[in-house]
């Protein structure tokens, strides 16, 4: 708390906010696929909130009136996208299949940072056999196919079939399993790198307490990854609960829309040439996945200098990127190891030498 | 770092090199390697069995409010499912290291007779999807890296990251409907037509991998009629793929291109083709190796979704049938299986890798 006023002429809070400062500093390409992104993230966030006032009918709704919809009718001005095989209207589940995707995002990423930061900073902060035992695990669930990992979870958790909240927990919950091995191993990681600085020897010095220094000095400058992990881990969580809804593992219909499952029920239309049962949900997934893709690969590679300006440094990188997509953000620890080590109070120095940086190489 | 890095991978550990580890390092690295491998196995085997044990019984789950409560207790005290937990384990445990993965509930088979079935139609599927990947992202992974910042860069990334934001099954539904269905081309589904399929079931000694077997009918009808079942799962699985490995090589020669050893080839006058196509191109193809080794498990999780997509008859559409037929020791031992083969894979590609690269052996 005594270190924010110290530094005096700081940015504003608004500026200094994760993707404003970092959409501040992109030029041309970057700055469009950046704004790109944003646009179809609100889109589906906007789409998740107001799906009740959005959805012409409820998820599960058969008839208006006394009159049923139909099934696989095709798109008309009662029904724009046309009705399922079960005489669903397709654009009222596709509406009402965001606000699904919503929760299980938002309950998959919190449960997974919380878990894995915690586990990440313990683990790296005291060393010793915890964390060696941790490492050996997480690598060992970090290789394992991630889907098969989701599938056997999702029938512990829910033993396969679930109403709404009952299957968006289990599909988050099976999530997040596969995610905390991720932040496990990029905290860990920067909380090893920064035990060493000197300002961690100096709080001990004068004899803070273990948990003072882990969460003031250490975990505040650990997290700078994060926010790129946390939008790339949120297209991958869509991913994997559509996946987990295609093999017949999401949520009851008549529970909840998932537009996973509605695919599933689409593969038998497609080859008779219904179109519209599964062109339209899996267009929402490719957008939302690629709106909230192209935010984490552009923050990923604004935060990344060698991939921000022209002929880069001289060091060698042998292993750049190569855990893509999910962690991309992992070549960015050491270029941005440099900038951070030098102040305790920094964690946003490194996004501040985007402009000058970028508009020097052109 | 030069001389090293473009080894010809053909010489394992040449003697005039020394390591500062001395003589052997390469051994020694292969055997740390090798005896990694039995704590993953041990951690994913054991996870999977605490997962799915823990919570309940198999026949609970498979028959639960189907039989009499008295016939359902009969039925698991048979199978040995109510002795302690610990026990069983012990005895699965033991059943492993025998090579017995369990026999299925719902109809009595050996999980090792599915793998031998099945995981030929995998393999020829992860094959065929391989050479998409390759033929696909490394040719414009270079162009990407080559043009970085113009147009087809430009168009090349946001062509990978849809590929990333398109789940395979509905690229799979697409593929589908266009060529199979609108164009009417390819076939919609399966490995090949019923005639072939059981011409080739005949043949003796059938490797189960349908090319080879069509090519030893010697009709090449039967070869055409295979290949044009391949191409639609092929493509969609391999563009999933192919858009990793296109942000992979873009990466890593954009990365190479800024090192030291290749502004010394330019100041030497080395020609800019040469320079990307030798002293960039090559040891960015390094990490590649690693990468196709994490690439067994997206494709072996993809290839779940793209076998059930297109009725492809191998491991991961098997797996989806015992899902839905809640035949959970089925669905335990293939996953069971699944992550050996994940563990060997990548203890296989580690050692490519470390003959490729000296620099891996640390």
């Amino acid at each position: 708390m005594t270190t924010a006023p110290a530094t005096a002429p700081r940015r504003s809070l608004w500026a200094r906010l994760p993707i404003v400062s970092q959409l501040r500093s992109s030029v041309g390409l970057q700055r469009g696929m950046l704004i790109a992104g944003l646009v179809l993230a609100a889109i589906f966030l906007l789409t998740a909130l107001f799906a009740p006032v959005l959805a012409p009918y409820g998820f599960a709704q058969l008839r208006e009136g006394d009159e049923l919809f139909g099934a696989t009718q095709p798109p008309s001005a009662e029904h724009l996208f046309g009705t399922t095989v079960g005489g669903y209207d397709v654009l009222s589940r596709l509406i009402w299949g965001a606000r699904t995707a919503f929760f299980v995002i938002v309950i998959a990423v919190t449960a997974s940072l919380v878990v894995g930061v915690l586990l990440g900073l313990v683990s790296g902060y005291f060393g010793g056999w915890l964390d060696r035992v941790l490492v050996v695990v997480a690598d060992a669930l970090y290789s394992f196919p991630s889907l098969l990992l989701a599938i056997v979870l999702a029938i512990v958790i829910s033993g396969g079939q679930s109403g709404m909240w009952s299957g968006i927990f289990s599909a988050a919950l099976s999530i997040t399993v596969i995610f905390v091995p991720q932040y496990f191993r990029v905290i860990r990681a920067e909380v090893v790198r920064i035990k060493a600085e000197a300002f961690v020897e100096s709080a001990r010095v004068i004899g803070s307490s273990h948990w003072r220094i882990m969460v003031r000095h250490v975990l505040r400058n650990s997290t700078r990854t994060l926010p790129l992990i946390l939008t790339l881990n949120a297209s991958e969580a869509i991913l994997t609960l559509a996946g987990l809804g295609f093999l017949g593992f999401g949520i009851d219909p008549t529970a909840a829309a998932e537009w996973g499952y509605d695919l599933n029920r689409a593969v038998a239309d497609v080859a008779s040439g219904i179109w519209w049962t599964a062109v339209f949900p899996g267009a929402a997934i490719v957008l939302v996945v690629l709106g909230l893709t192209l935010v984490g690969e552009s923050l990923n590679d604004l935060a990344d200098p060698r991939l921000r300006k022209r002929a880069a440094g001289a060091e060698p990188v042998e292993d750049l990127g190569v855990e893509l997509p999910a962690d991309a953000p992992a070549g960015d620890d050491e270029a941005a190891a440099a900038s951070s080590t030098t102040a305790s109070s920094g964690p946003d120095d490194g996004p501040d030498a985007g402009p000058t940086t970028k508009e020097g190489a052109l | 770092m030069t001389t090293s890095v473009e080894t010809p991978p053909a010489k394992p550990a040449p003697r005039p090199r020394k390591d500062k580890s001395g003589g052997g390092a390469l051994g020694r690295y292969i055997l740390v390697r090798a005896l990694l491998i039995i704590p993953t196995v041990f951690i994913l085997v054991t996870t999977v069995f605490v997962l799915m044990r823990a919570t309940g019984d198999p026949i609970t789950a498979a028959q639960g409010g189907r039989l009499p409560a008295d016939q359902l207790a009969e039925r698991i005290h048979a199978a040995g499912y109510d002795r302690p937990l610990i026990v069983q384990y012990l005895e699965y445990l033991g059943d492993l290291l025998h090579g017995d993965f369990g026999t299925t509930l719902s109809d009595g088979r050996p999980v090792t007779e599915i793998l031998i079935t099945y995981g030929a139609a995998t393999l020829e599927l992860a094959f065929y999807a391989l050479i998409v990947a390759f033929a696909v992202g490394i040719p414009l992974g270079r162009i990407a890296a080559h043009r970085r910042d113009k147009t087809p860069d430009a168009v090349l990334r946001v062509l990978a990251i849809l590929a990333y934001a398109t789940p395979v099954f509905f690229a799979g539904l697409l593929l589908k409907l266009v060529f199979s269905v609108w164009l009417d081309i390819l076939p919609v589904s399966g490995r090949a037509d019923t005639r072939v399929a059981l011409q080739l079931g005949r043949i003796d000694n059938p490797t189960g991998i349908y090319l080879i077997d069509a090519i030893k009918t010697g009709d090449w009808a039967n070869v055409t009629n295979v290949l044009q079942h391949a191409i639609l799962p092929a493509l969609a699985l391999g563009l999933l793929t192919a858009g990793v490995f296109l942000r992979l090589v873009r990466t890593n020669v954009i990365s190479t291109l800024g090192s030291g050893y290749v502004d010394a080839a330019r100041s030497r006058g080395v020609s800019e083709r040469r320079l990307l196509r030798k002293h960039a191109y090559r040891p960015a193809l390094i990490p590649i190796v690693t990468v196709i080794g994490l690439q067994i498990a997206l494709l072996l999780s993809g290839a779940v979704l793209t076998e059930t997509t297109f009725e492809w008859k191998g491991l991961g559409f098997q797996l989806a049938q015992y899902l839905q037929a809640r035949d959970f020791v089925a669905v335990q031992g293939i996953v069971a299986m699944l992550a050996v083969i994940v563990a060997l894979t990548n203890f296989i590609v580690d050692i490519i890798a470390a003959l490729i690269d000296p620099r891996v052996r640390y």
